[in-house]
């Protein structure tokens, strides 16, 4: 084996076990700190096995229709047991919490949000084993392109 | 309050279904104000649950942030035939509730 | 940047008289002139963002098809004096109601003269949940029909006032109807691609709204986009304006419920 390909891997090896233990705790946006906290008893926030799927622009930041579903074997020792959806920038951060029964076949809903204003949605769900896990997706919000005072 | 289900009318043993459900509701912010300049008071719908057997499969708390006319769509598994009984509430306490049957074989 | 020329305020009086008349001609001899009507024509849905246009599609997440099921028991509901309920002299909606709204240039006129003359019951209110009700599910028994209207005398003479209104500059911001939707339809305004303004989704669910709105209440939020004064519901002004919308959009096919930002 050449001498850089050598280093090479034991380096990037080594950027791999440090990068999986510095990417465990999630950037939490600006404000949302307190608002994880409460629901996470300040316990850490992983990235991962989340997806949220969501318009990059929003056509109306009345209804935005969003889906959001968590990797999870959905037995009973290893399930999901809520998704909460959080806003940084709307007026209430919390948006709502799913909560999955202990027969859940599958930890995904899609339902439609207000968003008020171009921002990073967060989605956190809770395991029974007491982790947290998450993801968050940026969608443009725009204004509308006439006055409507209808 | 017009609610739509949509639930599968048959379903083999095991399956997972998709559920959806639409209700009518303005999910009134509390941040809007009438036209002599009123707030007008919040009042969402905060709370729908789904039980099949007697059993809640889903609950969802819902804040303003959830769009008017809220919709959900969600999965759940059907061992024998039933009925899924879903329920709502806003915060002025109005209730609302709906059925749908699924047989399965 | 390629597109479409300015075109608005080139022609001068004698040339628009003219044109007037040829117009006349053109629809008393049932044809259309393609001049007048953007080609090719293109449907509302077509202009708005990809999550509306899944959301019309979807009968079930359609949030306009929840007015469609209100309006579907209030169909059997008697009201009124006389007692009786829309089905007491219509029947099936889904049979009798089929084509009409294709075919109607003041479908809410239509419902509010049976409301109060037929059923002797008080009138609806300009997008009252009633109204938006009824109306939602008969313009759904449309659903894929294209566009007709008929070609009597006074349905013409709107047609011809409509179009005069759709042609004239108004508003603080002088913009006529014509300049956005004939002349520049398919351009961005903001963030959002200018329609050709047709009429074959409402009433529809409009996503600002949060709600259905009438055919008349999306005229009126133009009007408020130019900064004009809005039209009242009921106005002439405003029923011209929907039957020539009806006229130009012959031909393409009934959405409602549609979806719209």
């Amino acid at each position: 084996m050449k001498r850089r390909g050598f280093l090479g891997i034991a380096g990037g090896a080594v950027a791999l076990v440090l990068g999986r233990k510095a990417a465990a705790q999630v950037r939490i946006e600006n404000g949302m700190e307190s608002v994880v906290r409460d629901l996470t008893a300040g316990a850490t926030v992983r990235e991962g096995r989340v997806t949220l799927v969501v318009a990059r622009l929003a056509d109306n930041g009345y209804a935005v229709p969003l889906r959001v579903s968590v990797q999870s074997p959905m037995t009973q020792t290893e399930r999901v047991k809520s998704i909460t959806l959080l806003s940084p920038r709307n007026p209430r951060p919390l948006m709502a919490t799913f909560h999955f029964g202990e027969d859940a076949p599958r930890a995904e809903v899609a339902t439609r949000v207000r968003l008020n204003g171009t921002q990073r949605v967060m989605a956190l769900a809770a395991l029974s084993d007491g982790s947290f896990w998450s993801a968050s997706a940026q969608v443009e919000v725009t204004e509308s392109a006439c006055l409507d005072a209808s | 309050m017009a609610a739509r289900i949509s639930v599968p009318a048959t379903a083999k043993k095991g399956d997972t279904v998709e559920i959806r459900i639409a209700i009518q509701h303005p999910m009134e912010t509390g941040f809007r104000f009438d036209v002599n300049g009123r707030a007008i008071p919040k009042n969402v719908i905060n709370r729908v649950t789904c039980r099949f057997g007697g059993e809640e499969i889903f609950r969802a708390e819902l804040g303003s942030g959830i769009a008017a006319n809220p919709f959900l769509d969600f999965f759940a598994a059907v061992e024998e035939s039933g009925t899924f009984e879903f329920e709502w509430v806003d915060d002025a306490g109005v209730r609302g509730a709906e059925t749908a049957k699924i047989v399965v074989s | 940047m390629g597109g479409r020329r300015w075109r608005a305020g080139r022609r001068d009086r004698e040339d628009r008289r003219q044109l007037k008349r040829l117009l006349a001609l053109a629809f008393l001899a049932g044809t259309a002139l393609a001049a007048d009507r953007p080609t090719p024509l293109k449907s509302g849905v077509e202009f708005t963002g990809a999550d509306a246009r899944a959301l019309q599609a979807d009968e079930f997440a359609n949030p306009g098809m929840l007015w469609v099921a209100r309006g579907e028991k209030l169909w059997s509901e008697p009201a009124g004096v006389s007692g009786k309920s829309c089905a007491d002299c219509h029947g099936d909606a889904v049979k009798s109601m089929k084509g009409v709204a294709a075919r109607a240039v003041n479908l809410d006129g239509r419902i509010e003269n049976c409301r109060t003359e037929q059923q002797q019951a008080r009138a609806f209110e300009p997008e009252s949940q009633g109204l938006l009700s009824l109306s939602a599910y008969v313009a759904f028994q449309s659903r894929g029909m294209p566009i007709s209207i008929p070609g009597t005398a006074d349905v013409q003479a709107s047609v011809q006032r409509g179009r005069e209104i759709y042609h004239r500059r108004m508003g603080q911001l002088n913009l006529s109807c014509s300049q956005c939707h004939d002349d520049h339809w398919g351009r961005k305004l903001a963030a959002e691609t200018v329609s050709q303004g047709h009429p074959n989704g409402f009433p529809a669910y409009r996503l600002s709204w949060e709600s259905v709105g009438s055919l008349a209440r999306r005229i009126r939020a133009c009007y408020s986009g130019i900064r004009a004064e809005m039209p009242e519901y009921g106005s002439p002004d405003l029923q011209d304006l929907q039957a020539y919308l009806a006229w130009r959009a012959q031909g393409l096919a009934m959405e409602s419920p549609g979806v719209r930002r």
